[in-house]
């Protein structure tokens, strides 16, 4: 009798140990078993056979040392079983044999010898196979140890698995028909799960985690079961609905052991054809919503709609069958009912299934945006519940879910569809709303997705509220990031060149939109969020005047006045002009921000569009704007500097004003350049404004003599700044801004500008050069050299022999 | 084959030749002295025919009162001498002498053999065929020579089986059955048990065939019980619900049928006894009394 240790086994010494000394005896008793088969002593071979086998019986061995064990006797068993094939040759009858081996007195040893000798019996076929299985399978009842027991089982079905009375197997007819093979291999099959099963009971509770980790080294003794089921040809479908399936789930089911649940579901999934899940899903879906409350469903759940998803895309045949069954709605009913009779599953699992449940619709009915709005609903209906997710992990597993429609539909349009996809998003806490709403841009600019309706655009903002505006719960700005903030902010700058439509009306219903929600973000994003979108309205204003131009060609008989008017008619709702009232407004909202220069720019740009649209007053009101702007908000004189240029350089181009206005606008932007703080800035900003009296283009105003006026005076405070900068540093300054002015000079000369003479650049040369000579003039070779090619091209030009040369032929250099 | 009792500085060599001794059934006998001999079978009513031989040692002559032989059944308690209970007589030879190998036929003819051979614990019961070859002086010449009586019994008209529930209240409690109440001696035992309710530990469970012989009658009965068998049924612990078959050979065990007060000596009863150890090594048992009996071969 061996002793059963209620403690636990003994530590992994001993157990070396111990397994050292069965497998010493084990190679004891077969050596005399091999002799007595080799003198065709059938008594002594059972008597030691079933010594060796006695070996088995220990308790001591932890089940995986067991299995090294059990491994060496089986090698050995293989031995016997020869050894009794060739005895039945010998004229013993296998009834004789498999009834002298039932004598052993220890049950183990008995069932190993009756297993073995039951195969020889079989392949003889001189008894029907289905019988000896039934009569195998029922005596190991006998052994209830659950690892013993287990992997007696396992030998069973080890040594019957080439003999059951498959369809088409050699042992089918007589010896019984494929219902009895399955009969056989499914109540070895649920007497090794119990076995399985009871083994956590086996000892003190305080070693259940170790004993469970031992119990699932043995899970796969109990899976080979499901396995060898799979492989029976004979079972077809109807088998498997019929018999098959219940039987198996009966037996998960009842176990109500969360390990065996888990394993056998996920074999099960594993192990039979995607199609017969298929065909029974109703049942397997029963039986998930019957596990243990403990057992990891979402999982099981998710790698049987990751199968199906992966069947489904196997063949497009398939996808009718899928419908034929209602698979989806199946699916989505059992993953409601899971999450209802599983109280206390945590809000990831429910997520997790639905993440699962989406995927699989999104691979087998990705056509069907219904199904995956509704899979949604579903998800959000269980979040009503919980209000903002604060869990981590659920929170990332939301994330995942919105994320696989935008990943398979590559389109946010489509994915803008879906009602219930903002209302997750709501539950969202605001960083992840956030993160989630730079995924969607992301998703938006990979796939270039261009949204095109302003209620897809309306929606969108919807989506991304986080990165658009300040919400509940949003940090203050102060505390985000700086750097983040400018990235996100980035993108959504970038995310406006992807809201376009080709029609116009539509185009400008989406800036509208944009615009008030850009307008909620605070002063702060609006200073990114609006030039992008002032951009996308001016293309919107050229493209309204391209075809303003084409309407033009095709109604050459129009007078210029009429075609104004034609186009309204054809764009009942939009026109340049509301265009630009709306780019002033937004351009406006920014003084609030306040980015002044920005502004400036921006009303620089709209004032350059109207003037392209010949809209003069509105030309007008824009740079009127731009005016207040830097008087009102630019005072860094740097800033100043620079926008004087722009305002210069803009004001140059417009063609568009009358004669007053234009005076009225050069009149301000020169004054501005006089009042300008530095004495070089000033300068130069004189000299460019001579620009704004000689517009080359035709029809430009060229009015030498104010061209010259405003030279001199740039002269002169060249000359201011000069002396300014002897006086306060003891040496010259800049005769770089001689050296421009003297360019300057040049170009008008050049343009022929009456007023510019000979003289006037000769004496100006001479001028440069006694400065250049003076003592306290600093050095600086780029001046110089600046000078001195700008010398070189007035000789150059003296010897190009045309109009041009004739005038410089007067310069002397 | 002979059974030769060679009895050194005998004068004379005795055996016993059965008629059909070479085709004759053996049955393999335990001495006390704990070697096995094989001795002719028979049974009740059979004729029992054979010849004495008696053979003087070399050049001696042997004067004798006369040979006879005897057929006796006898009944032998370990503390007495023994009893006998049959006992027939056939004269083979008037006072003379015996110079050489002589042979003497004899014949008992359908002879009553109510009991059969026994070789128990404390019981023996055996026939023996004594040759006496008579003197005065020195003492007779007896050679023993012992057979073997099995008799079959036609099987039992009515056999029932034995269904039971036992158990120990809130412990255990189970639910067996063996297919039969009476077995002949080559039987199968089929059966199960059933386990309605565990609460204990148990390690293994097997089943014992046991021989209880009783002598004596009344205060003076003497009971000796002996294990013949014991077959393990069931390794490990089961659970509410399970079902263990059993399964045993009977042939295999030294199994006689069962003697219902013999001569009004003794009884040899047969149980089977179910045993169920747990972890502590208590055991837990159910002793059932089956009847067997031998069967026409």
């Amino acid at each position: 009798m061996q002793n059963s240790i209620p403690d636990g086994f003994p530590s992994t010494n001993d157990q070396e140990k111990l397994l050292a000394d069965a497998l010493a005896l084990v190679q004891h008793h077969a050596f005399y078993m091999h002799r007595a088969l080799d003198n065709n002593n059938l008594q002594d071979a059972l008597k030691f056979s079933a010594q060796m086998l006695g070996e088995l019986r220990t308790s001591k061995l932890s089940p995986q040392k067991y299995y090294e064990l059990y491994m060496k006797t089986f090698d050995e068993l293989r031995m016997l079983e020869v050894f009794f094939k060739e005895e039945t040759k010998r004229g013993c009858t296998n009834a004789y044999l498999y009834e002298e081996v039932q004598h052993a007195g220890n049950v183990l040893p008995r069932l190993y010898l009756l297993c073995t000798v039951g195969s020889v019996y079989i392949r003889s076929k001189e008894a029907p196979a289905k019988e000896v299985l039934k009569d195998l399978v029922e005596m190991c009842r006998g052994i209830q140890h659950p690892v013993r027991g287990l992997f007696l089982r396992s030998y069973l079905s080890q040594i019957s698995k080439d003999k059951l009375t498959d369809a088409a197997s050699e042992f089918e007819g007589e010896g019984g028909t494929v219902v009895d093979a399955v009969e056989f291999v499914l109540q070895n099959f649920t007497e090794m799960n119990k076995l399985w099963v009871r083994m956590q009971h086996q000892g003190p509770a305080k070693e259940k985690e170790k004993r469970e980790k031992e119990r699932s080294e043995l899970r796969d003794l109990v899976g080979k079961n499901l396995h060898v089921l799979s492989q029976l040809e004979g079972v077809d479908l109807d088998m498997y609905r019929d018999i098959v399936l219940p039987r198996v789930l009966e037996q998960v089911v009842n176990c109500k052991d969360e390990l065996a649940q888990y394993y056998l579901m996920d074999c099960i999934i594993q192990v039979f054809p995607d199609e017969y899940h298929l065909q029974t899903l109703d049942t397997l879906l029963g039986a998930c919503s019957q596990l243990q409350p403990s057992v990891d469903v979402k999982t099981v759940m998710s790698q049987l709609m990751d199968r199906l998803s992966v069947y489904a895309a196997s063949a497009p045949e398939v996808l009718a069958e899928f419908s034929q069954v209602e698979a989806f709605s199946k699916l989505s009913e059992a993953v409601i009912k899971v999450i209802e009779v599983q109280q206390d599953m945590p809000l990831v699992g429910a997520v997790c299934l639905h993440v699962a449940l989406l995927t699989f619709t999104l691979r087998v009915h990705a056509d069907r945006l219904d199904y995956v709005d509704q899979v949604l609903g579903a998800c959000v209906k269980k979040l009503n519940g919980v209000g903002k997710v604060n869990d981590s992990k659920a929170t990332k597993q939301i994330i995942t879910l919105l994320s696989a429609p935008l990943e398979k539909y590559n389109n946010v349009v489509t994915v803008l569809n879906l009602t219930n996809y903002p209302k997750i998003m709501e539950h969202l806490d605001y960083g992840t709303n956030k993160i989630m709403a730079v995924v969607i841009i992301q998703s938006i600019m990979k796939n270039g997705t261009f949204i095109m309706e302003a209620d897809k655009v309306e929606a969108l903002f919807q989506l991304l509220k986080e990165l658009v505006q300040d919400s509940d719960g949003s940090p203050t700005l102060d505390e985000l990031d700086e750097e983040d903030f400018m990235e996100e902010q980035n993108l959504v700058a970038r995310l406006v060149q992807m809201l376009t439509n080709e029609d116009n009306d539509e185009m400008f219903k989406i800036l509208i939109t944009a615009k008030k929600h850009f307008q909620k973000g605070g002063s702060k994003r609006l200073g990114y969020s609006l030039p992008p979108l002032v951009f996308s309205a001016l293309k919107l204003v050229r493209r309204l005047q391209e075809q303003d131009k084409n309407n033009e060609v095709d109604k050459v008989t129009f007078s210029p006045q009429e075609q104004g008017s034609s186009t309204e008619a054809d764009e009942a709702n939009i026109s340049p002009q509301k265009v630009f009232q709306f780019l002033l407004q937004t351009v406006d909202s920014l003084s609030a921000v306040p980015a002044p220069e920005l502004a400036l720019r921006l009303y620089l740009q709209c004032a350059e569009a109207a003037n392209d649209c010949d809209l003069e007053p509105i030309a007008y009101e824009f740079f009127t704007q731009a005016f207040v702007t830097y008087e009102e908000e630019i005072s860094d004189s740097k800033a100043q500097v620079t926008s004087i240029h722009l305002i210069v350089g803009t004001l140059q181009r417009m063609h568009v004003f009358g004669v007053e206005n234009r005076d009225t606008l050069t009149h301000k932007a020169t004054g501005y350049s006089a009042k300008l703080l530095k004495k070089p800035d000033q300068c130069r900003a004189v000299y460019v404004c001579s620009h704004l009296f000689w517009i080359e283009d035709e029809g430009g105003v060229q009015d030498g003599e104010r061209v010259l006026l405003c030279l001199k005076r740039a002269l002169r405070i060249a000359n201011a700044a000069q002396q300014m900068a002897s006086v306060t540093k003891g040496s010259g300054g800049p005769v770089t801004l001689f050296v421009e002015i003297l360019n300057k000079y040049l170009y008008y000369f050049e343009h022929g500008n009456q007023h510019i003479t000979n003289a006037v650049i000769q004496g100006l040369i001479e001028l440069i050069v006694t400065e250049m000579q003076s003592e306290n003039t600093t050095q600086d070779p780029t001046v110089d050299a600046f000078f001195a090619s700008t010398l070189r091209y007035i000789r150059f030009q003296k010897q190009k022999g045309d109009g041009v040369a004739e005038r410089y032929a007067a310069i002397e250099v | 084959m002979n059974y030769i009792v060679g009895v050194f500085k005998q004068p004379c060599v005795i055996s016993v030749k059965f008629a059909d001794g070479d085709t004759r059934k053996q049955a393999t006998v335990k001495k006390e002295t704990g070697q096995s001999v094989e001795l002719p079978v028979f049974s009740s009513k059979d004729t029992i025919s054979g010849e004495v031989h008696i053979v003087p040692a070399y050049g001696k002559k042997i004067d004798h009162l006369g040979v006879k032989i005897e057929l006796f059944g006898q009944i032998g308690l370990s503390l007495d001498r023994g009893y006998d209970f049959t006992s027939l007589v056939r004269e083979l030879d008037i006072p003379g002498e015996i110079y050489q190998h002589k042979v003497y036929p004899f014949e008992f003819s359908a002879v009553e053999m109510p009991y059969e051979s026994y070789n128990g614990a404390r019981v023996k019961l055996r026939y023996v065929l004594r040759v006496t070859v008579g003197r005065n002086f020195p003492s007779n010449i007896i050679h023993d020579s012992e057979f073997w009586v099995r008799n079959t019994s036609p099987p039992p008209e009515k056999i029932n089986p034995i269904k039971m529930e036992v158990g120990i209240e809130d412990c255990l409690h189970i639910e067996f059955e063996y297919s039969k109440d009476k077995y002949h001696l080559t039987d199968v035992v089929i059966g199960k048990i059933y386990f309605l309710l565990v609460r204990i530990k148990i390690k293994h469970m097997e089943l014992e065939i046991r021989r209880r012989e009783s002598t004596g009658s009344g205060a003076n009965t003497i009971v000796e019980t002996e294990t013949l068998a014991k077959f393990e049924l069931m390794d490990g612990a089961p659970v509410r619900g399970e079902s263990i078959p059993i399964r045993l050979f009977l042939k295999n065990y030294d199994l006689t049928p069962t003697y219902r007060n013999i001569n009004n000596k003794f009884s040899v009863k047969y149980f089977f006894n179910l045993v169920l150890v747990d972890e502590e090594d208590r055991r837990y048992f159910k002793q059932q009394e089956v009847t067997m009996y031998r069967l026409d071969p």
